[in-house]
């Protein structure tokens, strides 16, 4: 590929040499290791295993909506199913997933660092996060709950008789996880980089996980108070949200969104800080617009504070303020295609390298722009009215989520696999786990956009028989789509046995985190970098990585 | 700092304290909320600066702190854009 | 790649430096930066609660008046005046951390704590008579006087409970933290060049301080409503 190669002599390690993963041995050494890269791995397996339980809960829906009538669930096991589905999904995998995957991993590579700020609270953090995972499973087991991921009130407060006390307890303790986890980055961010690596010398990825954990901190304490208001009112039976006691159920709608609006953010913000590194390190150019494209990060983290109530249009707002939240909306789409439009100019004229997270990102770039402009057509208050609670709306964060935010996660997994396992994954299975996931994903959510335009609501079981059709193709799309991510799971946990040793640097990258080993030593790196160069100057970087040669 | 700074503080404090409950003992008619406000924002903001050091602490710190209060000032801005607006009075 | 190699000065390695830090002095400000991150989803925990407070206040005037006048402003002055005494001790035990006077440390650290426990004592009286006068929101709720405010007034007893018993379980908390310092301030953990501990737990029991400085006029002084409702 370049001049860069896993056979490059400085790079060989001496016989015998301890990495992060054969540095101890033992369960405890894991389960009570301080070690981000070791955190990593732990959150890493969690994820994928709640992924897994999101999934089945999908799949079975979507067999279910096969045919018209409800023949496999009932109407109220549906309602949990649909339920169990987005909660998994948004608080144990989507929010976690690249910041805690991720950007525990590469947070201190890539600034130089030995270690996150605080690597006590990391490791608290991964625990609430498995002590709210166990607590959503319990519940599970036990009869579920039936609210909708968004809790809504009264009928959480009164009326739902289903576990909705422990699901809450549940999202009010990964949520201090998530905020432990934020402002755990903002200080490594603030006061760990290295000699030389000033602010507009940071990789993009770093500049997103900065403006994602400003979310995470400022939002996430307006939910847990909510849950725990929302909490009291179930257990005492007080009227903050209930009509006949004076209180307002609106309020809930507007905390409760006030936070879960800009979680979006928490979730696609890091998956474009994955796409700024693939798509620099493929087309081995500079970004386009380094600097708007950081900037632009911190944008969406401040703009998508000032959108929530287009959640609550047809809520019952005063219709003063939904137009002012129509207007913020559409502030939000200029920072979200500045990047867009630099990613595209970065690829223009580019060598494109196609291999497997180029080939994600390109999926990511073109789907996240339809889940974009989806976005654009539900922020316009006429058109929203139409489509309210239509599978309209399903279709279009689903593009947001998993045609954004998983497909930049499977990138971002596959470009930095060899880092974190020192084995490269199977280049052919896994260009073939992207174009199914990629086929499949259009497929199942395509469709939507049709049926919810044509009337059909999300939320039910059964459905008129003229959607059938539309129904089927979404359905098979599913299964494809289950296919593509069963692919990944399997070869990369082969790779980790029989995959060819990576080396440092297999994609030829620039970035701190590859000039160390792979795996990365227990410390991370042998001696402390000094960063004289701007991120992703493959120039200036080549010509440097050349004289240490001579070292 | 030096030490009289602190005990001035708490006098300052401990002066606002008694000022606020004497303030809520006489009728201003409409001024008594915006006055209890005032007079709490002020000394937190005097804890704020020379309790908690701020007044020589490093940029950083004060743009945490302002980012905190133009967070929770959102909140409320536009919250209350929806509240004080609907057609059926509320207050 | 310009490589520094960067062997670790052999001079004596401070005890409670940790060795993901280059220095004293980055640990230090990687402290008091985390626990000022911490405050702000602390000011947006309570803010949020708040606001909430605040919608209703403007929606129920006159409830709002009736639930404060069930409050003892004498009770609430004197806590206010006992925390403001005990974040005075809290600094000062700071500033004598920072000068390294060990038992100075101590003793003003052992001032907060009673201070603390002396306000979380009023406070459980308050919440004794309460619940027997049978404010405490839910199906034991008593009001006679107006039945009609009934709900509006179990509202702000709502709030009144929700907000000092959140305040009240983060003194609770400090209080263990405080246990924690001075038993480090005794032991002689702490001089001029390491004492981020005190100071960040000192940040910490100010917020507390000043959230409470909102809830004294909050919940205990609110005027007969007058003016702007009607």
């Amino acid at each position: 590929m370049s001049s860069l190669t896993s056979n490059d002599a400085r790079f060989v390690e001496p016989e015998g040499a301890r990495n992060y993963i054969t540095h101890d041995y033992g369960a405890l050494s894991w389960l009570l290791t301080k070690d981000h890269k070791r955190i990593a791995i732990l959150y890493l397996i969690s994820i994928t295993a709640l992924f897994m339980l999101g999934g089945f809960f999908a799949v079975v829906m979507r067999i279910e909506l096969l045919t018209p009538e409800g023949d496999l669930l009932t109407s109220d096991t549906y309602n949990k199913f649909f339920t169990l589905h987005g909660i998994v999904m948004i608080f144990f995998f989507l929010i976690p997933s690249i910041p805690a995957v991720l950007g525990n991993f590469l947070l201190p590579l890539m600034l130089g660092a030995k270690d996150l700020a605080f690597p006590k609270i990391n490791l608290l953090s991964w625990y609430l996060y498995i002590i709210a995972a166990v607590m959503g499973l319990y519940i599970i087991i036990t009869g579920g709950v039936d609210t909708g991921w968004t809790f809504y009130t009264p009928f959480s407060t009164q009326y739902s008789n289903t576990h909705v006390f422990g699901v809450t307890f549940a999202a009010f303790i990964v949520g201090f996880s998530s905020i432990l986890t934020g402002l755990n980055f903002l200080v490594t961010i603030h006061r760990m980089r290295a000699p030389g690596l000033t602010w507009f010398r940071l990789p993009l990825f770093v500049w997103a996980m900065y403006a994602t954990s400003i979310v995470q901190l400022l939002a996430t304490p307006v939910l847990a108070i909510t849950l725990v208001m929302l909490m009291f009112e179930r257990v005492v039976h007080v009227g903050i949200f209930d009509p006949a006691l004076g209180g307002d159920p609106l309020l809930f709608q507007h905390m409760f969104w006030f936070y879960s609006h800009p979680a979006v953010y928490i979730m696609i913000l890091p998956a474009m800080g994955v796409a700024s590194e693939v798509v620099a390190a493929f087309t081995r150019k500079k970004i386009f617009g380094y600097s708007f494209v950081a900037y632009s990060s911190l944008a969406i983290a401040f703009l998508g504070f000032l959108v929530w109530a287009h959640h609550m249009f047809v809520a019952g707002i005063s219709v003063y303020s939904a137009m002012i939240f129509s207007f913020l909306s559409y502030f939000v789409a200029v920072p979200s295609a500045i990047k867009v439009f630099n990613w595209t100019a970065t690829l223009y004229r580019g060598s494109v390298a196609l291999l497997t997270p180029m080939l994600y990102i390109l999926g990511f770039i073109g789907l996240f722009t339809i889940g974009g402009v989806t976005g654009l057509f539900l922020a316009a208050i006429g058109l929203d009215v139409h489509v309210t609670d239509t599978y309209f709306v399903v279709a279009h964060f689903h593009y947001i989520m998993v045609g954004g935010a998983v497909m930049a996660y499977m990138a971002g997994l596959h470009y930095w696999w060899p880092k974190i396992t020192g084995r490269m994954y199977p280049e052919w299975w896994a260009r073939l786990a992207a174009l199914l996931i990629f086929a499949g994903f259009n497929l199942t959510f395509f469709p939507q956009f049709i049926l919810g335009y044509l009337g059909m609501p999300r939320r039910y079981h059964a459905y008129a028989p003229e959607f059938q059709v539309l129904n089927v193709m979404s359905t098979a799309g599913a299964s494809v789509l289950a296919v593509g991510y069963a692919l990944p799971l399997c070869y990369l946990i082969w790779s980790l046995w029989y995959g060819r040793p990576a080396g440092p640097n297999p994609w030829g990258a620039v970035g701190l985190e590859w000039t160390t080993s792979s795996p990365p030593p227990m410390e991370n790196f042998h001696e402390t970098p000094v960063v004289t160069w701007d991120a992703y100057d493959y120039p200036a970087m080549l010509k440097a990585m050349g004289e240490t040669q001579n070292v | 700092m030096p030490l009289w700074i602190y005990f001035a503080v708490f006098a300052a404090l401990t002066a606002g304290t008694l000022l606020t409950w004497w303030v809520s003992t006489i009728d201003l008619g409409m001024l008594n909320t915006p006055i209890a406000l005032f007079i709490a924002t002020t000394k937190a903001v005097l804890v704020i600066l020379f309790f908690m050091h701020v007044i020589h602490s490093p940029r950083l710190t004060w743009v945490v702190i302002i980012a905190s209060f133009l967070w929770l000032g959102v909140l409320f801005v536009l919250t209350f854009a929806d509240y004080l607006t609907r057609t059926w009075k509320i207050y | 790649m310009s490589v520094v190699t960067n062997e670790h000065p052999a001079h004596e390695h401070h005890p409670f430096l940790q060795h993901h830090f280059e220095d004293l002095g980055q640990q230090h400000e990687a402290s008091t930066l985390g626990m000022w991150m911490f405050l702000t989803t602390e000011i947006l925990f309570f803010g949020g609660l708040l606001m909430a407070y605040w919608i209703y206040r403007i929606m129920y005037p006159d409830a709002w008046s009736l639930g404060a006048a069930q409050q003892h402003a004498l009770y609430g002055g004197i806590n206010t005046i006992v925390l403001i005494i005990s974040s005075l001790t809290m600094a000062l035990a700071v500033r004598n951390a920072q000068l390294g006077k060990r038992m100075a440390t101590v003793r003003m650290l052992v001032a907060t704590l009673v201070f603390g426990g002396t306000f979380l004592l009023v406070k459980s009286i308050e919440y004794t008579q309460h619940w027997r006068e049978g404010l405490f929101p839910g199906v034991h709720f008593t009001w006679n006087e107006t039945p009609a405010l009934a709900p509006k007034v179990q509202l702000f007893m709502t709030f009144y409970w929700s907000l000092t018993g959140l305040h009240a379980l983060h003194m609770v908390i400090g209080a263990g933290l405080l246990i924690w310092m001075i038993w480090r301030a005794w032991r002689g953990h702490f001089g001029p060049e390491y004492y981020s501990p005190v100071e960040v737990m000192g940040l910490y029991w100010h917020f507390v301080d000043i959230v409470w400085i909102f809830l004294f006029a909050f919940l205990y002084l609110i005027p007969a409503a007058g003016g702007h409702h009607g």
